[in-house]
């Protein structure tokens, strides 16, 4: 990307809370007049990002530029951004007018540019006559209105949005989207949006950035977020997805689901593991005959408005979800076809749990704060430092917190068509990954034990 | 039972502590020692030059006690509840920790402390223990609505432009007034009416008009002790609703 039509520049920021990297290494360019969306869980510090670049946090390193300055250290009231905040942040000692004039009389314009100006911007959010009401008496999407025109009025460079929709119900939220959107077309500033929203980032940017535990998943236009997405986090997040585990035998081969299909990656070499992603609106469903390439039974059979939602278990054990304006009902013997195209090949982040690690004697190695029994390691003298491995299956979830030996809470649950892959935060501040049968909810709270056998040790 | 019955006994309450003896008050200030109706206790006062003195010269300690503990408290209370001087809220205890201590034992202590610094009895011993005295009254109300303020409106106020000084200006301290109102009214009320600090600090140099409505009543002069007091309440009374005014939207200030 050029220099020269690049607003913001945010070159490997972290930014630390005490010990926890809430960003870890972020970079992003964003062109002058692109409306950009954040989009992330929460908790995956994309408001953090915003906050950095509206000036409330300090990055703890990297820097920030806006407009080819840079501004890492600057205080907010000397940015040329202006924010939009979550819960509107309006001063309720002022009245609509006021709270709107506030920037531009700080500005010290005259009187009657500001009474002008403060009009044009009440027109821009249809919020015209309200000027002298007092904002404690305006509903949540006027009080959004009035928000959006007080940052507006400033005529910053970059307008920054968190989460500005949240509060507001769905059709309200529905229609101030495509307010937004027609706003940004008029205005002609860079917008930087904030959302958890899938749809809400789909429908409204020009660039999404997926955000998740601190760190920048992909970068891209909604299409190809939406089509080609990175890694099964991102897959998983944006919009509804069949996430499986597959093996990539060579260019364009890959098998997954007990057989072989044809695609269309390459470049990942033979015999990798791999994640594939199939949308459920892709999937081909019909009547068993010879085209099927595979079969199974409809377990559930969900109207959705649209379309029809169906999951299809086949007979080695494997789930999908599919789409389709037909309706089969439950119980019926069904075939399934995907075209190569559709069948999306990612590389998988990691193939096994990896930890650093001490042993401690012969027999016993310590990782994630805690003593683990392991088999017996030979060439290795204690007090070294190792790697510690272990395979997601052989990590074993407890019901219990005493039953484990580390304890820690349920994450992330992606489904993988026949197990779930879990992301568990340990007490001790990592995460440790598991592929189980059972199930799980978000935020359990979990003991964590792992076999002797199951530890390898990697000097 | 039904649910309206449970008011009796504080009806009761209210009736014989707080309505009857405000009556009373009403009925003296309004009679002469034989129970007739008169003006003449509010027409001696008037008359009294020294009595309106005193009236006027507590009033003008009362403000400046108030003034005092406003530039004093402010700023503390402010400071306070910045979380990163206040983490585990222990100096908000050390400033409210001395209201535990009865007033008339700090304020005897208070005047031990100046006997053995040598520093005389007066006007400015008796406005330091009047400020000592009332201080946590002011910080706290403030406080409380300080540290209840939304930060995003500090941000939003950053975000439009202002400086470090046009954002206390124009946001902390407005939205900070239900704060102020009710630390200036529970430090002038106190302060206007109190007699014991008066006696005990400037060894009766000094009379306040508690000390002249205390005096009249202990001499008998109950009519007249009466309609002194009926004029301090009133002039309360205004002060409160003049604070009052000033604030319709919440009442956060929050007293104790």
């Amino acid at each position: 990307m050029q220099k020269s039509d690049c607003i913001i520049g945010i070159e490997h920021v972290y930014k630390y809370f005490g010990d926890k990297a809430v960003l870890n290494d972020v970079n992003l360019f964003v062109r002058k007049g692109e409306f950009v969306t954040i989009l992330g869980p929460s908790g995956c510090g994309k408001t953090t990002l915003l906050r950095l670049i509206a000036g409330f946090q300090t990055a703890s390193e990297g820097e920030i530029s806006i407009a080819g300055k840079d501004i890492t250290q600057t205080p907010p009231h000397k940015r040329p951004v202006n924010t939009v905040f979550q819960k509107y942040a309006l001063f309720p000692h002022l009245n609509v007018f006021n709270n709107i004039a506030f920037g531009l009389k700080l500005k010290k314009m005259p009187s009657a540019t500001i009474t002008k100006k403060v009009k044009q911007a009440l027109k821009m959010v249809g919020m015209t006559d309200y000027e002298y009401r007092d904002v404690d008496s305006l509903s949540g999407g006027q009080q959004q209105r009035v928000a959006i025109a007080r940052a507006i009025v400033n005529e910053p460079e970059v307008l920054l949005l968190d989460e500005p929709l949240a509060a507001l119900d769905l059709k309200m939220r529905k229609d101030m989207q495509m307010e937004l959107k027609e706003m940004h077309k008029s205005l002609g500033i860079t917008f930087v949006y904030v959302t958890h929203d899938q749809e809400e980032a789909l429908t409204l940017s020009d660039t999404i950035v997926v955000m998740s535990e601190g760190k920048i998943q992909q970068i891209g236009t909604p299409i190809d977020i939406y089509n080609e997405p990175i890694n099964s986090f991102v897959a998983d997040f944006i919009g509804e997805s069949n996430v499986l585990n597959g093996l990539m035998v060579k260019d364009k081969l890959v098998t997954f689901a007990g057989r072989e299909f044809e695609c269309v990656d390459e470049g990942f070499g033979d015999n990798v593991p791999v994640d594939v992603v199939i949308r459920p609106e892709d999937i081909y469903i019909f009547e068993p005959s010879e085209a099927a390439m595979l079969t199974g039974t409809v377990t559930s059979s969900i109207f959705k408005g649209v379309h029809y939602e169906m999951m299809v278990q086949t007979p080695n054990g494997y789930e999908f979800m599919v789409q389709d304006y037909h309706c089969f009902d439950t119980g019926m013997e069904v075939g399934l076809l995907v075209k190569p195209f559709d069948i999306h090949v990612m590389k998988k982040e990691r193939t096994c749990n990896t930890f650093e690690g001490k042993l401690v004697d012969a027999t016993h190695v310590e990782f994630l704060g805690c003593v683990f029994e392991c088999k017996e390691v030979k060439d290795i003298d204690p007090e070294t430092p190792v790697k510690v491995e272990v395979n997601f299956e052989h990590v074993i979830l407890e019901d219990n917190e005493e039953d484990g030996k580390l304890t820690g809470e349920v994450k992330f649950i992606l489904y993988k068509g026949n197990h779930y892959h879990l992301t568990v935060f340990t007490d001790w501040d990592e995460n440790i990954f598991v592929d189980t049968n059972d199930v799980w909810d978000d935020g359990d709270r979990v003991g964590i034990t792992i076999a002797p056998e199951n530890i390898r040790i990697i000097h | 039972m039904r649910r309206r019955n449970w008011t009796i006994p504080y009806a009761v309450f209210l009736a014989i502590f707080v309505v009857m003896p405000l009556l009373l008050i009403l009925i003296y200030a309004f009679t002469n020692a034989d129970g007739a109706f008169t003006f003449a206790n509010f027409r001696k006062f008037m008359m009294h030059p020294e009595a309106i003195n005193t009236f006027v010269y507590s009033i003008g300690i009362a403000i400046i006690t108030t003034l005092i503990c406003l530039i004093l408290g402010y700023p503390a209370a402010y400071i306070l509840s910045q979380a990163r001087f206040n983490t585990s809220r222990t100096m908000v205890m050390l400033f409210i920790l001395p209201m535990w201590v009865n007033i008339l034992i700090r304020t005897l202590a208070t005047v031990a402390l100046f006997d053995f610094l040598d520093f005389p009895l007066g006007e400015g011993a008796l406005i330091f223990g009047m400020v000592y005295n009332f201080l946590p009254f002011m910080i706290y109300p403030i406080y409380n609505t300080l540290q209840k303020m939304d930060s995003s409106l500090v941000e939003a106020a950053q975000d439009l432009g202002a400086n470090p000084l046009q954002v206390f200006i124009k946001t902390i301290f407005p939205l900070s007034m239900p704060g102020v109102m009710s630390g200036v009214v529970m430090v002038f009320m106190p302060t206007v009416s109190t007699f014991a600090i008066a006696e005990l600090l400037t060894m009766n140099n000094i009379k306040l008009f508690g000390t002249t409505v205390q005096e009249n009543i202990n001499n008998g002069m109950w009519n007249y002790g009466a309609a002194l007091s009926l004029i301090m309440l009133i002039l309360i009374g205004v002060t409160i609703l003049f604070s009052n005014d000033s604030d319709d939207t919440s009442n956060e200030g929050g007293v104790i």
